[in-house]
């Protein structure tokens, strides 16, 4: 099958014109492809439509939310977030592609985390889902190690001068949850209603968590 | 390879735009190409190392004006077509080759969410000790490979300080060429954001990459 390799047509079939084209053409080579690769047996309809429901409903930042909103009410946990957050996780029932390797960076008042993947679009799919379409774009991933602070003001985050700013490139099969700040007023809260103020983007590092 | 998709530093390519309430995918065609993505994958005719290769060699402008997906649509075909699943008559036609057999998805949905959840451990028992101990001073090396690397551009030949170790991982330099996993301790490094950037960049700001050892000389 090797044969058939083909590195004398770079842009193929699939090469994509179509920034201001109708969506439904692509629409149709998808379809198309769908289809080509369905007969030929090489995908099940039916397991595209598994995947498809899996990262619609299985996974998502709902689940984020919850392992920080642990952390925030176990030290026990918290800890083991800090220490060996992939197992953390997994106690939460969260685990798998892209996320086989988790790290938790903690947010505290002399230091910011926030993540970035500039070679693509790396990502903890277990706690997060898939990325939102900023953090894969051009502009955040160019941005984000060569001016942090220029991101976070857009974002409505401005850090002073004497917090440290750490950005973590996910080069590698690492993923980075940011464990954000517990907003003060909060101790009366439940561990449900903590998980319900915890967004994607305080898990990111782009957002802090806000008091109700 | 000094691609477009290595944009680490890059200015001129706009705003960040949040978008509200954003859903998982925009159409469904998108949430079609990822599933494909995934599905392709379970026949291991590449792996995610070859796999992100192919996207780094999209025509640099096409990869600036498709969107997310539509760069995924391309990676699609490229590795249907490369690897071996479909032809290029197939591809071009989107008819089947009728000589050839009706094969046996390897991903079955009853299997779909035991598989996503069991994900793909890059982490390999390896003789080799790590070379650096944490807090080691290390510099990037100045490479620049035509093929697959996990390098930043941002980052070659910089000092920087050894933040964590992560265990041996796949190397995806040698991964992507099928040369061989090769893997090799896999190091947090923290970068002084001024020894990146210069006097611009805050004293006080970090960025930590994930490194492989071989891209890594005592600094």
């Amino acid at each position: 099958m090797s044969g058939d390799h083909d590195h004398s047509h770079p842009g193929g079939h699939a090469h994509t014109h179509d920034g201001q084209n109708a969506p439904s053409e692509t629409a149709l080579r998808v379809k198309a492809l769908e289809s080509l690769l369905v007969e030929k047996g090489l995908v099940d309809p039916s397991a595209l439509d598994a995947i498809v429901d899996y990262y619609e409903h299985k996974v998502g930042p709902r689940n984020g939310a919850r392992v920080v909103a642990r952390a925030w009410v176990d030290p026990a946990y918290r800890t083991r977030l800090l220490t060996d957050a992939t197992a953390a996780i997994a106690e939460l029932g969260y685990s798998g592609a892209q996320g086989e390797y988790i790290v938790t960076v903690e947010n505290t008042p002399a230091t910011h985390n926030m993540v970035v993947c500039t070679l693509c679009s790396c990502y903890p799919w277990p706690i997060l889902g898939l990325p939102p379409a900023w953090y894969k774009s051009p502009s955040y991933r160019s941005r984000s190690v060569i001016e942090p602070r220029a991101v976070l003001h857009e974002f409505g985050l401005d850090l002073a001068d004497d917090v440290e700013v750490r950005v973590w490139d996910s080069t590698a099969e690492v993923r980075y949850l940011v464990l954000p700040e517990r907003p003060p007023g909060t101790e009366a809260l439940t561990e449900d209603q903590l998980a319900a103020l915890v967004t994607r983007d305080a898990m990111i590092g782009t957002a802090r968590v806000q008091a109700p | 390879m000094n691609s477009i998709h290595d944009m680490g530093g890059m200015h001129g390519l706009g705003p960040v735009v949040p978008e509200t309430n954003e859903p998982v995918w925009h159409t469904s065609w998108e949430s079609r190409v990822f599933a494909m993505n995934m599905a392709l994958g379970a026949w291991r005719r590449w792996n995610i190392d070859a796999g992100r290769h192919v996207l780094e060699r999209m025509p640099a402008a096409d990869y600036l004006r498709a969107s997310y997906y539509e760069k995924w649509l391309y990676g699609a075909f490229r590795k249907a077509l490369q690897f071996g699943l479909i032809t290029r008559a197939e591809a071009e036609t989107g008819q089947p080759d009728p000589s050839a057999p009706t094969a046996t998805p390897p991903l079955a949905a009853a299997r779909v969410a035991e598989i996503m959840a069991a994900g793909r451990p890059t982490i390999r028992i390896v003789e080799r000790p790590p070379a650096f101990a944490i807090g080691a001073a290390v510099r990037t090396r100045n490479i620049h490979p035509s093929t697959h690397t996990r390098l930043p551009r941002y980052a070659r030949d910089k000092n920087g300080i050894v933040a964590a170790r992560r265990g041996a991982h796949v190397f995806p330099d040698t991964n992507a060429q099928f040369q061989g996993e090769n893997a090799q301790e896999l190091y947090t490094v923290a970068f002084k954001a001024r020894d990146l950037w210069g006097e611009a960049a805050n004293p006080r700001d970090t960025v930590c990459i994930d490194l492989w050892e071989d891209y890594l000389a005592p600094a």
